[in-house]
């Protein structure tokens, strides 16, 4: 009997999906029910529809979903468990979807044994399975594909990963693991949801505010290539920002004031994203502005972990002189895992016992054992990662040696704080142009006034609350009031609930962010100057689209031609700006600081042939349009006949 | 009597015809043998008729039997799901006294948990290690594991409760009706409800069980697979 109970219950897709309600919104027990009805009926009358939002994360994803058509004010967020495989032959739900791939030999596998509630044959392992196998056979495990997307000087859409994997691997791109990541949660979806398949409803899916314009191309193309068309792009500190609002029941216009600055530092487990987003005044109305953004910087949790796993081994090895496995020093970061969540969360644990379990299957002899004591993860986390520094300091950086391994481009300081500095400092002018907010004349970096934590490392306490010491310890010294924190933010899922909450937004219900792109760009031309001998051409940066280009709009055209011959190929050198607001299009710059210009990767013009002559020169203009996806467009204009060629970013042709 | 025979005999050798008119005037021995052998034989008769009638008829029976069989051998696990089901809805129409039914717990939930237990806390390689043989501090650094590990699978898998809240070792009062399931008596059980006692354990309830699901051709009965490195 008990058989043929399971045998329906897992045929009953809402079940899951309730219980997971239950987890998610304990506090609105009561609509809570009634919600769940609601629900049944749903998925019985068709043409239901929703607002998904998917936090596509360095290390996890995560689904969150509002309903559409509910009257009521009282929005129920529900974040979707992801049913994945675990380890082969058994499939759970999760809330969180590991960011991971796994590459499987043929002989690893047993015929079966990968079977999800939609597939009896995944193209590719992805989830906690690509995890765990991935833990001991490395060489078959595609990680952070998520900053391969953001990194200058390789094609994404090259089969290049895993780097580290022997020729006989098969390797994919990383274009193609993150279509995996979507691909699978959309089949979870239409799977859970078979009336409201997940290309019916509005889709946001987040990006870091760092992305540059080729890497939210990528995502869009991503999303676009297994069919969700209707999906835009949302910055995660935004949506952070979103879930904030969300979440306070419609407070927080008692939580903010205008004239804020508020500071959004987002610590996710591969990257730190930080936004400023100002509170203005329209008419009365609050208004949110996002400032600025922050640089691509590749520094998370996962570095901490590795980090304390690190100072652990070389005490282990000195006591016992042996070199400890790489296998150990695997179990090692997972037991600092565990044990630095145990020192922050306890006040009284001031030393954990970590130990290294042998590999066999005797237990008891073979494992090691080892202590962490708080004063170690202070050392190591607090000071390595969290320096109390003045505001003045900037992020150390050395010049990579010629060495390098062609890997991802990790921060070279783990100082997040000193990025932090240099982030403001750097951002100081971002609120020029506001009415209401002001910043004082001696004010040697832009003063936040509220912060907003985001992001799975910053749930311990002790970590917080250095961030926001240091920080309030820059603002003292220059006579400024302290910035306050916004309390309220469930800090690992705030991204997708944000995201899905934004969906809502975007139908009138609720405060809007404001922003637009979050720099300038530019085109680099070869100045009009005499050649020296033996000199390059100077370059100059002709700026083709302004700082906060809106969704949907398209910049001026600026009046320099190019000459575009037909048919063959032309690269431009591509450059962006966080911090040159006041750029109007057509803007000359032959001068500037690496701070100022960040060289992208070049991008490619080619002309094709469509009833013209090989050969033939057609005069262009270059312009750029934001469209609604959020992603950039670049466009060659011809003056004579107004016809349009899309000119491609993912030209990334590995030249370093 | 033998006369008579030899002079039939006789007739009939000698005139090598067939008088079909004569009729014998009397019942002889002759021909009261030979009405003998004619009923004998008609009964034999019939009774191998009947015989294959009955026969058919069973055959016909059987045939449809088998071909049910054929039909459900593929899907071997659904069939004993329905047998299961058939003898409860015996059970419930006969109105003769109940038969007692012992739950039989399925093996692949049990099996489940073992390989989760020895996955997250190397439960099985230390309750099959020889502890006699190390001293307590190896013992000890063992036990961290598998207690770490079974408490990180054991919080995710099930939700546990307590069935009484009260303090260990408080007074408590169960009223008429008590859940005896819930709560068991023990010591100088006498007299009537409501009783009165020491609460000596609190109890444990799993509200919830979230077991991951098996794919159909996962085998549960290998709870740890060997690993070979290469």
């Amino acid at each position: 009997m008990n058989g043929l109970f399971g045998h329906v219950d897992q045929n009953n897709e809402h079940s899951t999906e309730h219980e997971n309600h239950h987890d998610n919104d304990s506090e609105q027990h009561d609509t809570h029910l009634e919600s769940q009805q609601a629900d049944t009926q749903a998925d019985e009358s068709e043409g239901k529809r929703y607002s998904v939002g998917i936090d596509l994360g360095t290390t996890h994803c995560v689904l969150s979903y509002v309903e559409l058509n509910d009257d009521d004010d009282d929005v129920i967020q529900h974040v979707m468990a992801i049913p994945q495989l675990t380890s082969p032959g058994m499939v759970d739900d999760k809330k969180q979807l590991p960011s991971f791939l796994y590459l499987a030999h043929e002989a690893e596998i047993a015929e079966g044994s990968t079977t999800l509630p939609w597939t009896a044959t995944p193209d590719h392992l992805v989830g906690d399975i690509a995890r765990n196998l991935g833990s001991k056979t490395p060489i078959r495990l595609v990680s952070s594909a998520k900053s391969w997307l953001c990194h200058a000087g390789v094609d994404c859409k090259e089969p290049i990963l895993p780097s580290e994997a022997p020729e006989e691997v098969e390797r994919i791109s990383p274009f193609e693991a993150t279509k995996a990541y979507l691909q699978h949660m959309k089949q979870a979806w239409d799977n859970s949801h078979p009336h409201a398949p997940l290309e019916q409803q509005d889709l946001i899916i987040t990006v870091p505010a760092s992305f540059d314009p080729a890497a939210r191309e990528l995502t869009a193309e991503a999303a676009n290539a297994i069919g969700l068309n209707q999906a835009l792009l949302l910055e995660e500190p935004q949506s952070a920002l979103y879930s904030w609002i969300d979440n306070s029941l419609g407070d927080w216009r008692n939580h903010v004031n205008v004239g804020d600055v508020i500071l959004v530092i987002d610590v996710g487990g591969g990257t730190t994203d930080l936004s400023l987003i100002a509170v203005t005044e329209q008419e009365g109305n609050l208004e949110l502005t996002r400032i600025a953004v922050g640089d691509h910087i590749l520094l998370g949790g996962d570095n901490m972990d590795l980090a304390l796993a690190y100072t652990v081994k070389a005490k282990m090895e000195q006591e016992s002189g042996n070199r400890l496995e790489a296998w150990q020093i695997q179990a090692l970061t997972h037991a600092c895992r565990d044990a630095k969540e145990k020192i922050f969360n306890d006040s009284e644990a001031d030393n954990v016992v970590l130990v290294v379990p042998s590999r066999g299957s005797s237990l008891i002899g073979g494992s090691l054992r080892t202590e962490l004591t708080r004063d170690e993860v202070n050392q190591v986390l607090v000071e390595g990662f969290l320096p109390e520094v003045a505001a003045s300091e900037r992020p150390v950086s050395r010049p990579r040696s010629g060495l390098r391994t062609k890997g991802l481009p990790y921060a070279q300081d783990a100082g997040i704080t000193r990025h932090l500095a240099g982030f403001l400092a750097k951002q100081q002018s971002a609120i020029e142009d506001l009415e209401h907010v002001d910043l004082p004349e001696n004010a040697s970096f832009l003063h936040p006034t509220a912060v907003l934590l985001n992001g799975g490392v910053l749930k311990s306490g002790v970590l917080a609350d250095r961030l926001l010491k240091v920080l309030n310890s820059w603002l003292v010294s220059e006579q400024a009031p302290e910035a306050r924190l916004l309390e309220g933010a469930d800090l690992d899922l705030a991204v997708a609930k944000g995201a899905a909450y934004y969906g809502m937004v975007r139908q009138g219900k609720g405060v809007r962010i404001k922003g637009g792109t979050a720099a300038s760009y530019y085109v680099g031309v070869e100045s009009a100057m005499p050649a020296v001998p033996g000199m390059p051409p100077e370059v100059e940066a002709l700026c083709i689209a302004p700082f906060g280009m809106e969704e949907g709009t398209e910049a001026a055209l600026p009046d320099d031609e190019f000459g575009l011959v037909i048919g063959e190929p032309v690269r431009f050198r591509f450059f962006a700006s966080n911090t040159r607001r006041e750029d109007a299009v057509g803007m000359r710059l032959d001068y500037w600081t690496d701070d100022e210009l960040q060289e992208l990767d070049e991008i490619e013009i080619t002309l094709p042939e469509e009833g013209r002559r090989a050969g033939e020169v057609v005069p262009v203009h270059l312009t750029a349009a934001v469209t609604e996806v959020g992603t950039l467009e670049l466009h060659a204009v011809s003056q004579q006949d107004e016809h349009r060629w899309k000119i491609e970013f993912d030209v990334r042709a590995g030249e370093e | 009597m033998v006369l008579n025979i030899v002079y039939f005999k006789f007739k009939i050798m000698n005139n090598y015809s067939i008088d079909l008119s004569s009729m014998p005037t009397t019942f002889d021995l002759w021909h009261v043998s030979l009405l003998a052998v004619v009923l004998v034989l008609a009964l034999i008769l019939i009774i191998v008729l009947l015989t294959m009638v009955i026969g058919m008829a069973r055959r016909a029976k059987q045939v449809p039997v088998e071909v049910v069989k054929t039909v459900e051998v593929p899907s071997e696990p659904e069939i004993k799901v329905v047998e299961k089901i058939v003898e409860v809805e015996k059970i419930v129409q006969a109105p003769a006294p109940e038969p007692i039914v012992l739950k039989e717990s399925t093996p692949d939930a049990a099996l489940q948990l073992l390989g989760l237990l020895q996955k997250e806390a190397r439960f099985i390689d230390f309750i099959k290690e020889d502890v006699s043989a190390y001293g307590d501090a190896d013992i000890g650094i063992a036990a961290r594991v598998v207690h770490e590990g079974c408490n990180k699978a054991i919080n995710e898998y099930f939700t546990l409760e307590t069935v009484r809240t009260d303090q260990e070792g408080s007074k408590v009062t169960l009223a008429k009706g008590f859940n005896a399931s819930e709560v068991r008596l023990t010591g100088n059980i006498v007299g009537k409800a409501p009783f009165t006692g020491t609460l000596i354990h609190k109890g444990w309830k799993v509200s919830n069980i979230r077991l991951p699901k098996l794919t159909e051709g996962h085998d549960a009965s290998i709870v740890a697979a060997a690993e070979v490195e290469l």
